[in-house]
C-alpha cells in the first residue's frame, strides 16, 4: 500500500456511517469475536461497511495503532472507535447500543 | 502461543495493585480467558479506557503471546 497507512484508515472509518475492521467476512467470519459483532449488527439490522485485516498485514497492525487497541475486530460508528466485541456486546445487552445508533440518527430494527 | 492463568493474573495485578481479579480458563489452552477486574482505578473512566488499562498491563502480550482474552471491568 502506498498510500500512509494511517490516512488509509481514517478514510475508511469516515467512508460509511458503521465500519467494522474484522477477521474475515461478514458472510465468513474467521473469528468468534468479529463473528459476535457481525451477528449484533445484524439483530439490529444495520448496513455497515467491513475491512478484512486477514487480507493485509499492513492493515491488520495498522488499526492497532491507530486507536491504540491491541484486538480485532473493531467497531466504528460515525468515525468514533466504539470498542471490540466485549465493549460491543456489553452496550448490546445493557441496549445502550441501540440508543448510541439511534442517537446517532442510524435507523435500527 | 499460550500465557499461564497465574502470570496474567501478576501482570494485571501489577498494573492495577487494587484490583479485583476474576480469571475464568474458557478452553484449557492457556489462551483463551475471561477477566473480570474490579478496581476503583476506572472510576470516571469510559469503557475503553478502562479496558485500555488492562490491555497495557498485558503490554505486546496481548495479541501475540494471548490469543482471546475477553475483558469486563467493573468501576467501584
Amino acid at each position: 500500500m502506498d498510500e500512509n497507512i494511517n490516512d488509509w484508515i481514517s478514510k475508511q472509518i469516515a467512508s460509511t456511517d458503521v465500519v467494522l475492521f474484522m477477521k474475515g467476512t461478514p458472510e465468513s467470519p474467521q473469528c468468534g469475536f468479529s463473528s459476535q459483532v457481525v451477528q449484533i449488527l445484524n439483530y439490529l439490522g444495520i448496513e455497515f461497511s467491513s475491512i478484512n485485516v486477514l487480507e493485509d498485514e499492513e492493515i491488520r497492525n495498522g488499526i492497532k495503532e491507530y486507536t491504540n487497541w491491541p484486538t480485532i475486530p473493531q467497531l466504528y460508528i460515525k468515525s468514533e472507535f466504539i470498542g471490540g466485541a466485549d465493549i460491543v456486546r456489553e452496550m448490546f445487552e445493557e441496549n445502550e447500543l441501540k440508543e448510541f445508533l439511534e442517537e446517532k440518527g442510524i435507523v435500527t430494527n | 502461543m499460550s500465557m499461564k492463568l497465574t502470570e496474567l493474573e501478576a501482570l494485571v495485578k501489577k498494573a492495577i495493585p487494587n484490583a479485583e481479579i476474576e480469571i475464568k480458563d474458557l478452553a484449557g489452552d492457556d489462551n483463551h480467558y475471561s477477566i473480570v477486574v474490579k478496581s476503583d482505578t476506572f472510576r470516571g473512566k469510559s469503557r475503553i479506557e478502562q479496558h485500555q488499562i488492562v490491555y497495557d498491563a498485558l503490554a505486546e502480550k496481548m495479541g501475540n503471546k494471548l490469543h482471546a482474552l475477553q475483558v469486563k471491568t467493573i468501576s467501584t
